[in-house]
């Protein structure tokens, strides 16, 4: 017998992405006139991806390049005993005085706002920024937090029990593509 | 992160060149969290950590003690005067109560080879190793191998040469098994009984001047005289160690510029190295001390995200 595989549905692909991320760039820049107080992070690993390509879209829309930064969120989450396995942990960089500015909080899947509301902790230990917005590449819905994304690429409505697969080119060595993963039925 | 599966840590020997350096980039990202305003995560929330440390220390357990606060677990230490051991309970029931009242993490110092082996098969605790007779201490290791590749970028190649007493010494050993796992060369300098030629067996080079080292090393780590643990016959008397081992200032000039001198505390002053040279631009001795944190808490970290003892 062959091993059944689980049934994948394309839902983004290449140029989709594309195309969404450069909106989300043009939403970002219309919603926040000052572009040198602008901080773009990531929460690792493809949402540092996501981040990086909303630069890439901003220097071209306006021609110049916010700061970039990475909000590392596995040393905030408090459920390391509930977790199968651990996540890399990774440094977070962020601009030292937080002062005055505006950070986008970039993820690529919108799931139950746990790791949204790591990020938020983990940028409060460092300062206290004067606005943090949250963009995100899918929202798939099951919030467990009372969180919602300021930028969404496209919603996604799922079952509780199926996945969100992103892919990039330049991490996986496969296209660029969002896919819906169900679970194979026993 | 597949790589790391280790409830406990018990020593370098055993641990491959990947889980090596899962460690340490998981040190470097907690390093930062020393840098923040707010010096504290909460990634172990609601864990007990005991720091039971049968052999005095202040450094290593201050260090675990303050990397646990970081990480938000709660601490409880015990000292061996202070403990039951004096009323003569064995390693193992003293181990067995600390489970009972649900110590998830026990930092184990003592003065027998092997006693955190023999918890860590015994208990569903984590057991880390904060040094065990003259076998290993692992988290002096670590924090020894940051500090050189943060400093130097890799270890690759890097003349490596620790200086003193290595037969006694469970700093050495640690080491020795995770520099020659990430490609440095590892020279041990030491009066013959201190350094036997036996060290040879380990992969390493073995010489008794430190002369013979100062032009090529690219990082120095000199070791205390353990006073505690000598005995006449192995040590030359403290005048004669300083004349063939001590780095004083005019040897200190004869190292490379960029070589690093180490030292895993408390200094000798005098003895294995002079004031000046301790306190000096080369010096990394008190980064060491910073880094250690970092380490420890990456250990405390991984080890408590850790799924069982491997086969």
């Amino acid at each position: 017998m062959s091993q059944e595989q689980p049934e994948t549905l394309l839902v983004m692909d290449a140029d989709a992405i594309r195309k969404a991320i450069r909106r989300i760039a043009h939403e970002i820049v219309e919603r926040n006139t000052d572009l040198s107080r602008l901080v773009i992070a990531g929460i690792p690993t493809r949402g540092v991806e996501v981040a990086k390509r909303i630069l890439d879209h901003i220097e071209q829309i306006e021609g110049v390049r916010p700061e970039f930064g990475v909000v590392d969120v596995a040393m905030h989450r408090d459920d390391l005993r509930r977790r199968g396995r651990l996540t890399a942990v990774v440094p977070t960089e962020l601009p030292v005085d937080l002062d005055d500015r505006v950070i986008v909080l970039v993820d690529d899947v919108l799931f139950t706002g746990r790791s949204c509301r790591a990020a938020l902790d983990a940028i409060s230990s460092f300062g206290r920024p004067a606005r943090v917005q949250y963009a995100v590449l899918v929202d798939r819905g099951h919030r467990e937090l009372p969180i919602r994304a300021d930028y969404v690429g496209k919603n996604v409505p799922t079952a509780l029990e199926e996945k969100i697969r992103v892919r990039f080119e330049n991490l996986d060595s496969v296209p660029d593509s969002v896919r819906v993963v169900r679970p194979v039925k026993p | 992160m597949s790589g790391w599966t280790r409830k406990d840590l018990l020593g370098l020997d055993e641990l491959s060149a990947e889980e090596l350096r899962i460690i340490l980039d998981t040190a470097k990202a907690f390093k930062g969290v020393g840098e923040r305003s707010l010096k504290k995560v909460p990634a172990l929330r609601g864990h007990t950590m005991v720091n039971f440390f049968v052999e005095p220390s202040t450094r290593t357990r201050t260090s675990f003690e303050l990397a646990a606060m970081r990480l938000s677990a709660d601490v409880v230490n015990i000292s061996a005067t202070a403990s039951s051991l004096q009323k003569g309970e064995s390693l193992k029931d003293t181990a067995l109560n600390l489970e009972a009242l649900r110590a998830d993490i026990i930092v184990l110092r003592h003065s027998s080879a092997g006693a955190s082996r023999f918890l860590a098969e015994r208990l569903q605790a984590s057991i880390i190793n904060a040094g065990d007779g003259a076998h290993e201490h692992p988290t002096q290791g670590l924090l020894d191998i940051f500090t050189m590749i943060e400093k130097r970028g890799s270890l690759e190649g890097a003349e490596v040469a620790i200086i003193g007493d290595i037969l006694f010494s469970r700093v050495a050993r640690s080491n020795i098994y995770a520099l020659n796992k990430l490609g440095a060369k590892v020279t041990l300098v030491g009066p013959s009984t201190l350094v036997p030629k036996a060290f040879e067996k380990l992969g390493v080079k073995v010489a008794h001047r430190i002369d013979d080292i100062l032009e090529t090393a690219d990082v120095v780590n000199l070791l205390r005289i353990q006073h505690e643990r000598q005995r006449k016959e192995y040590f030359p008397g403290i005048g004669e160690y300083i004349k063939l081992f001590g780095l004083t200032k005019a040897r200190a000039e004869r190292l490379k510029p960029g070589c690093l001198i180490m030292h895993p505390g408390p200094i000798n002053r005098g003895v294995e190295i002079d004031s000046d040279v301790a306190d000096g631009d080369q010096s990394v001795i008190l980064e060491q001390v910073t880094n250690g944190l970092a380490v420890r808490m990456a250990v405390l970290y991984l080890c408590a995200g850790g799924v069982g003892l491997p086969s």
